[in-house]
């Protein structure tokens, strides 16, 4: 009985570890081991820091690392500040069949390849576009506008992609707030600003957070919507390690920029959720 | 009892596992082409599964991608690929991800003989031949002859008076086009690291300030026909089919030589390390390299082929459109890539960051 | 003589084509216990969620002290509400939650924590501040939305079912706690249930409501005794029911054919049925006497014997399923608690009988 229950926990958890070994961690040890490979030659290596050296000797790669963070941390709060009132108007006040006709919309995008979604922004964006067209059209500009290859491009980009991420999360969380709580927010003095701030934010909190993490972390980790949309001044941090492991052949700090990324977006997560009080815990369960 | 069974299970799937194995190596007439977009055209590939049995799989990818791809497997998962040709001595001896070539499998008479010897002795490792050409073409100038008549040269695409209408690409060969266009011989310093960091030095400061004036770095080709299609970009530095391309819409598009000499390139058939279908790779290069069947892929791609004979049954338009960018003196003038020494990629990506990040 | 705490003046709601309020007045006196009691559907949390502010009339007033408060948005207005799953708030400590109002009152915090000890104190509850809302019991949970309400020192407080989460035995508690409670604050009730217990434990007025209308308004005793319509004697306690024709009528003693041929005695009090009217008529369980011997119900207007079908024994309340000889349907009747029938078994034959002046008849509407 109890060796059958023995074999029963291992086969439910023979799939989990599998996927966790197989998939997450040797690939992360592999790496690893080729972060801290110094080619000294011709196919000749030593093991050394030399290329976790190199990240922080270059400037460039620092700035390139705080860049990508800031404009991924702006795009998350732009996401939230939009996908809050969305989530909260599809949540508590849309009903029955529009309800999942709004939320089907929102997964509409999510249907078409990130590629594709992008190109549409650039058919939108770009000076023979249809907004500059439209803008010359009415009047409100005398000539072709550029809205493409700009960081306001990339952040448009980087929240469209992103806004699914939030809102489910946020939907999740406010219906599960029971309405006859705002309800009673309201009848017992509080106003839209007060209930919004005492009762309906710190209800949302786990979504708010994990939303958060999702896009932060989609955000940083983004290749295609900085490099298409952002020009000739797009330095985005996955774009390094994309060269550095393609176009370069230097796998080795590839990889070593690989694990700072994830080091460093880990500390930034972290210590945000230290700054709002807020723990893992309490967000996932 | 709960072992045996476990054991059993285990040599089931084993015994799975081999069988999938066998059955692999059995079909090994599946070719699998890592190729560029164009170069293995559908109707060229029914014709070689209908005249030889063999079935043809076709990735497509680019130079880097190539290697990276045959790297990450030590030179697996592919039969066949077609890097360029400066770029397989330096991977081959970092990496090892090629087999030699064996001349015999190979009709050579349907080269055309310079391009083959050249070739040869660009992608020669170690006394072992490891490349032969297939397409050959150049980085040139695509301008809007209206709109830009006075971009001659690659460092015209820095003048003022395209200011804000000029698009390149971020990529080792608009370091290689600037530095000639400054009439400095980056080819020549290939073998001296010291020598070529002072020219990439130069060619990064003429880069910077050109940066205000190019509207952004392209990296897809059909990025780059869509801003020079709409009037977005009037000049630009790219590969010569997409000027001839555009010219079949607008005639005032077209490829121009540049002054210093376009840059060429050939891009060849090469053998993964573990490649499993060499007769089928043989099969296909002689298959592609007849000059009826070369010609068609001219016709897909734009480029022209090292296929002796095939240039006749080219379509007129094509070739009147090449004639008119390269006149006798400007193919003279080409400068041909030579093989790239390994870990010189590192110095021009240092290069390309510091652009990239100025401004 | 004072102003009532509530006043509705033909109240209306209509949702498109559906009125769910149908011109309802009542007036609630300062103070008191007042029950709204109907079934689920029939309008009595849209009249309370009127009165909170939650929904605007389609026509009529309402008043509170005697002033209008239609254009008073809720959060303004003299009534609060506890709310049928209390909702209390989670993301808050029971302080937070008993403070929440006083707080949007912005009141100085010494005097907010004064007055929630305060609250605390009276709820019977003191040292719980700190504690988070799930970690109190149900009952514990149902005083603290109270006086979340109460520390606001509403005009009038409004429970929209609140018991209705309890098990039985808490709210057979709890109905005693709220009567204590509403004496303790001395603040007008308004309370709404499906259950009648609850309402008629509690209330000084209960307004029993049936399709948007209010049928009768009045104290628990009447509207047990003298129900005035059909629908609130079958509403409101147990009955036997039967339908019929009356045959003769005398000063409001019927006389009453029922469809399945029996003759019953009966009374309209004062509704003024005529021979030939269909007639719904209620006979209460306790109403009817049962007897072992014939003799013993001799001098009751209606009498019948019947065989016992099932027995539901339910303590002080236990009761008898009677089949009539006669034929008919089964009839309900409380056993007396003397314990003379005790040893009373299934297929026993029995007698039962009542007075006509207990067998209320009603008009059945139509023919």
């Amino acid at each position: 009985m109890q060796a059958g229950a023995k074999l029963g926990f291992i086969l439910l958890i023979s799939p989990l570890v599998l996927w966790l070994g197989l998939l997450i961690v040797i690939p992360h040890v592999d790496m690893f081991l080729v972060s801290i490979r110094e080619r000294i030659g011709v196919g000749q290596y030593q093991t050394s820091f030399a290329n976790y050296m190199a990240f922080f000797g270059e400037p460039l790669y620092i700035i390139t690392f705080i860049r990508t963070a800031m404009m991924s941390i702006l795009a998350t709060v732009i996401t939230l500040l939009i996908g809050f009132p969305v989530a909260f108007y599809i949540a508590k006040i849309a009903k029955g069949r529009l309800q999942s006709a709004l939320f089907l919309l929102c997964l509409v995008p999510f249907w078409v390849s990130e590629l594709v979604r992008t190109f549409g922004w650039m058919i939108l964006l770009r000076e023979t576009g249809l907004i500059s067209k439209f803008l010359q059209w009415s009047g409100l500009a005398d000539q072709p506008v550029e809205m493409l290859y700009n960081d306001v491009a990339i952040m448009i980009g980087l929240v469209y992609t992103s806004m699914l991420f939030m809102v489910v999360p946020l939907i999740t969380t406010m219906e599960s707030l029971d309405d006859s709580v705002i309800e009673a927010g309201y009848d017992l003095g509080g106003n839209g600003a007060s209930v919004l701030r005492e009762i309906i934010i710190p209800h949302a909190m786990p979504g708010i957070v994990s939303g958060s993490i999702v896009v932060f972390m989609l955000s940083l980790g983004n290749y295609l919507t900085p490099t298409m949309l952002g020009g000739k001044d797009s330095l985005w941090f996955t774009e390094l390690i994309y060269s550095q492991f393609i176009v370069r052949f230097n796998w080795e700090l590839g990889a070593a920029f690989g694990f700072m990324l994830l080091f460093l977006s880990s500390v930034i997560v972290w210590g945000t959720l230290k700054l709002t009080g807020q723990t893992l815990k309490s967000t996932m369960g | 009892m709960t072992t045996k069974k476990t054991r059993a299970a285990l040599f089931l799937s084993a015994a799975s596992f081999a069988a999938l194995g066998l059955a692999g190596a059995a079909s090994a007439d599946t070719l699998r082409l890592l190729t560029w977009g164009g170069y293995a055209p559908e109707d060229v590939v029914a014709m070689f599964e209908e005249e030889t049995g063999h079935s043809v799989e076709v990735t497509l990818s680019n130079n880097e991608e190539m290697i990276a791809k045959l790297r990450a497997t030590a030179g697996g998962g592919f039969d066949l690929a077609q890097p360029s040709q400066d770029r397989i001595a330096g991977p081959q001896e970092e990496f090892g991800i090629y087999k030699p070539m064996d001349l015999s499998m190979l009709d050579e008479s349907q080269f055309i003989a310079s391009m083959l010897e050249a070739t040869k002795a660009n992608t020669t490792v170690g006394g072992d031949i490891y490349g032969v050409p297939h397409v050959w073409g150049t980085s040139a100038l695509v301008v809007n002859t209206a709109a830009a008549p006075m971009v001659k040269d690659y460092t015209d695409l820095c003048s003022p008076d395209v200011a804000g209408k000029v698009t390149y690409r971020l990529k080792r060969p608009t370091l290689i086009g600037f530095a000639y266009a400054m009439g400095l011989d980056p080819f020549a310093a290939y073998g001296d690291e010291a020598a070529y960091q002072e020219i990439l030095d130069a060619v990064e400061a003429k880069l910077i300030e050109c940066k205000a004036g190019v509207k952004t770095y392209w990296s897809g080709g059909d990025e780059l026909l869509n801003l020079m299609r709409s009037g977005e970009t009037v000049a630009s530095m790219a590969w010569d089919t997409g000027g001839w391309k555009l010219n079949a819409e607008n005639a005032d598009i077209t490829t121009v030589a540049p002054a210093a000499g376009a840059l060429g390139w050939i891009d060849t058939f090469v053998l993964p390390a573990k490649g499993q279908a060499d007769q089928a790779a043989y099969d296909w290069i002689n298959f592609v390299m007849k000059p009826e069947v070369a010609a068609m892929i001219t016709d897909a791609v734009g480029n022209f082929t090292a296929s002796a004979g095939a240039d006749e049954l080219v379509n007129d338009e094509l070739k009147a459109r090449f004639q008119n960018t390269f006149p006798p003196e400007a193919v003279d003038n080409i400068k041909w890539y030579p093989p790239v020494p390994a870990g010189l990629e590192v110095l021009e990506g240092a290069t390309l960051d510091r652009v990239q990040a100025a401004g | 003589m004072s102003t009532a705490d509530l006043e509705c003046v033909d109240l209306t709601k209509q949702f498109g084509n559906f009125t769910a309020v149908d011109d309802v007045s009542f007036t609630v006196p300062a103070g008191s216990f007042f029950s709204i009691l109907g079934p689920s559907g029939c309008g009595k949390t849209t009249i309370m969620r009127m009165i909170a502010g939650f929904l605007e009339p389609t026509s009529g007033d309402i008043l509170i002290r005697g002033r209008s408060v239609l254009d008073v948005a809720p959060n303004k207005r003299p009534v609060n509400m506890v709310f049928q799953h209390l909702a209390l708030f989670p993301m808050m400590n029971i302080e937070g939650n008993i403070g929440y109002g006083l707080r949007r009152r912005g009141l100085a915090k010494p005097e907010i924590a004064r007055k929630v000890d305060e609250a605390l104190e009276r709820i019977g509850l003191p040292g719980i501040g700190k504690r988070k809302v799930d970690e109190l019991s149900g009952g514990q949970k149902q005083r603290v939305a109270i006086a979340r309400c109460m520390v606001m020192e509403p005009e009038v407080l409004l429970l929209d079912e609140p018991l209705g989460a309890l098990d039985l035995k808490l709210r057979e508690h709890m109905k005693i706690e709220l009567k204590t409670l509403q004496a303790a604050f001395d603040t007008t009730f308004i309370y709404i249930t499906h259950d009648q217990s609850e309402a008629l434990v509690m209330s000084d007025q209960i307004a029993v409501m049936n399709e948007g209308r209010f049928e009768q308004v009045g104290t628990g005793r009447e509207l047990y005794y003298r129900p005035e319509t059909a629908f609130v004697a079958g509403f409101v306690g147990e009955a036997n029911r039967w339908r019929g024709r009356v045959t003769r009528a005398e000063a409001g003693e019927l006389q009453l054919a029922t469809e399945a041929g029996l003759t019953f005695a009966g009374t309209d009090h004062g509704r003024g049925l005529a021979v030939g009217d269909q007639a719904e008529i209620f006979v209460r369980p306790e109403a009817i006497r049962i007897a072992h011997a014939e003799g013993d119900v001799a001098h009751l207007e209606n009498r019948m014997t019947g065989r016992v079908t099932s027995l539901l024994f339910n303590g002080a309340a236990s009761r008898a399923m009677l089949r009539p000889e006669t034929g008919g349907d089964e009839i309900e009747v409380t056993l007396p608690q003397s314990g003379e029938f005790a040893d009373l078994g299934r297929d026993d034959t029995v007698h039962i009988g009542w007075e006509g002046a207990q067998a209320n008849a009603f008009s059945a509407g139509g023919s």
